[in-house]
């Protein structure tokens, strides 16, 4: 296409071109599958990673100071930065940014996790020891459900700044919500619809995400219904 | 060898850090079937005691037994779902409904669903709660209710032992009063060697059959029945821990059935002014009981009597509080020094037994 053809065409569209969205219909769909595979990616081995990380803590309770600000220190990196510096290691690719990901989640979920058990009252770890339960048993059956509630509201905060974050990394040229911003942008002519598609989407789906984790924190603790 | 279910000998425990160990050279016995209250003022190592007994603090020094095995002999999770364990803050699962907070034990050992669930059935009954509770959550509970699904959880395996930590220290005195009773109704049914710690003396008295009392540093002052505790302090220690009212708190130990009652002015309902003023006369008193036949009808002052020939004319008053024969005789004391007559009036189920006044409430005390 010419360049006076982009220009002419430019100022003859309107701010959202429906026309586009419909012609585009299954190219959004794939890429917001794709934003989510990312997003889940990165929750999951983030929720694996601090798992461990809060397993550690747990045990050796005078290395939560240091994990936690470690993984503090790894959260002020501004993403661009963290994908310039791993860049030469990791290549520009999904391993990039996963890393990039993974490393912003683990603050959250580390912190979360670890004073979601140690805020288990003691008076039911001891009876719970008292009456028998061995120390798996006891995390699994005991330690972890009540500390669910926290838990999730670390994963509902790690996942909505992970959807947030993964529109960045299509600058390393993987799909996700962000192509189409970073689409719109780079056109010689800005292209506001798929920069729009690409905001909007990726806010409601943070929501949505939200909300679903919401709705699983309530069905998963029913004990808690019915209380403020 | 007394038949002891469990036995410390020469236990000690220094905690890593602490200049003065917190038990020291300790040694007791609870007899199968009975409860001892383990007390003393805060520091004395009452509850370290008790942890060293299901293991949850490791003894430094010494040896317990229970049921005839050294405790650590056996792992401690298997030890443990032996023997039940209730403390102060209840600690019940609030993720748990109640049916599964009480089958927690029977769980961990693996019996049958259907098991558990008739097991648990038959423990909120005996504990005095409505079954439409067990598919509750403990927050949906009262703070009784909460400690009474505590003691069931400890009972649920049917455990020979049964530990009790400050149990509860947490209710409110009504309730407390209660739970205590109710610990000693359950007690009578189930008869488990219990060892209870707790702070207040009064608690002590009231439900140990053995009182072991320890002063700072674990040292045992004295163990015994409380009524030989109460009348008979071992050390100055003793003396001043249990404190005033050693009277009266005596008296709450004894049953007004240990008493000797006074027979008491009592007439038939059918007896004449005179022959009820004669009694009144002999008995120095202003009133008469109504007798009929066992049963007690009610009574009549002198006042009453004015203008009538017999008793059958006269609307007798009704006898508004009595006594039996199981309630303690400072209960009984309490009526006594409440009511207008100065007597207390002993009923077994609505036979008649006697009366008691301050002067027969006071020779049992001295005798």
């Amino acid at each position: 296409m010419s360049r006076l053809g982009v220009l002419a065409q430019a100022e003859s569209r309107p701010l959202m071109d429906w026309d586009w969205v419909w012609r585009n219909l299954d190219d959004i769909w794939v890429q917001t599958v794709e934003h989510l595979v990312l997003t889940g990616i990165a929750i999951g081995v983030g929720l694996l990673v601090s798992l461990a990380l809060a397993a550690v803590a747990l045990r050796w309770r005078h290395l939560y100071a240091p994990i936690a600000s470690v993984s503090g220190l790894l959260y002020t990196i501004p993403s661009l930065a963290v994908f310039a510096f791993l860049a030469p290691f990791t290549g520009l690719g999904l391993l990039t940014a996963e890393v990039a990901l993974v490393s912003y989640t683990v603050l959250i979920l580390v912190r979360n996790i670890y004073t979601g058990i140690t805020g288990v009252p003691a008076g039911v770890v001891e009876a719970a020891d008292g009456m028998g339960y061995r120390p798996v048993r006891m995390f699994l059956q005991i330690e972890l459900p009540l500390a669910a509630p926290v838990i999730i509201a670390g994963i509902r905060i790690a996942s909505v700044t992970v959807i947030g974050l993964v529109t960045v990394t299509s600058l390393l040229g993987l799909g996700g919500l962000g192509f189409f911003i970073l689409d719109g942008l780079r056109r010689s002519i800005l292209f506001p619809t798929e920069i729009i598609v690409g905001t909007v989407l990726s806010a409601a789906l943070a929501a949505v995400v939200d909300l679903g984790l919401l709705g699983l924190e309530r069905w998963i603790t029913p004990w808690q219904r019915g209380r403020a | 060898m007394s038949d002891a279910m469990i036995r410390l000998e020469h236990v000690s425990k220094h905690f890593s850090g602490a200049e003065a160990p917190a038990v020291g050279d300790l040694g007791f016995e609870v007899p199968r079937g009975s409860i001892v209250t383990l007390v003393g003022p805060s520091g004395c190592g009452k509850t370290t005691t008790l942890k060293m007994i299901n293991r949850i603090i490791e003894p430094t020094s010494g040896t317990i037994w229970v049921d005839g095995v050294e405790a650590t002999a056996t792992e401690p999770y298997e030890l443990r779902r032996s023997i039940g364990y209730v403390i102060q803050q209840i600690g019940l699962f609030p993720h748990k409904t109640i049916a599964q907070n009480i089958g927690t034990v029977p769980e961990l050992l693996g019996w049958e669903a259907r098991r558990i669930e008739a097991r648990v059935d038959e423990l909120i009954g005996l504990v005095g709660l409505d079954g439409e509770l067990l598919a509750r959550y403990p927050s949906e509970l009262s703070g009784g209710q909460q400690q009474r699904v505590g003691v069931a959880r400890a009972l649920a395996a049917d455990p020979p032992v049964l530990l009790m930590d400050e149990p509860f220290g947490a209710v409110d005195p009504i309730v407390r009063t209660r739970l205590q009773e109710e610990l000693l109704i359950l007690q009578d049914k189930v008869r488990k060697t219990i060892v209870f710690v707790t702070h207040d003396i009064d608690e002590a008295v009231r439900l140990g059959d053995q009182i072991c009392i320890l002063n700072v540093g674990g040292v045992l002052e004295q163990i015994g029945p409380p009524a030989d505790v109460l009348s008979n302090p071992a050390s100055e220690f003793v003396d001043d821990f249990i404190g005033g009212e050693r009277g009266l708190k005596r008296l709450g130990l004894m049953p007004v059935g240990s008493a000797d009652l006074e027979v008491g002015p009592m007439v038939g309902p059918a007896a004449s002014e005179a022959e009820a003023r004669a009694v009144m006369r002999r008995y120095d008193t202003t009133w008469v009981g109504v007798l009929d036949d066992e049963r007690l009808v009610g009574w009549v002052s002198d006042e009453d009597l004015a203008g009538h020939t017999t008793l059958a004319e006269i609307q007798v008053r009704p006898i508004e509080r009595s006594v039996s024969p199981t309630d303690s005789l400072r209960t009984a004391l309490d009526l006594v020094v409440r009511s207008h007559e100065r007597v207390a009036l002993v009923v077994d189920e609505g036979r008649y037994l006697g009366t008691l006044d301050l002067e027969s409430i006071a020779r049992e005390i001295t005798e």
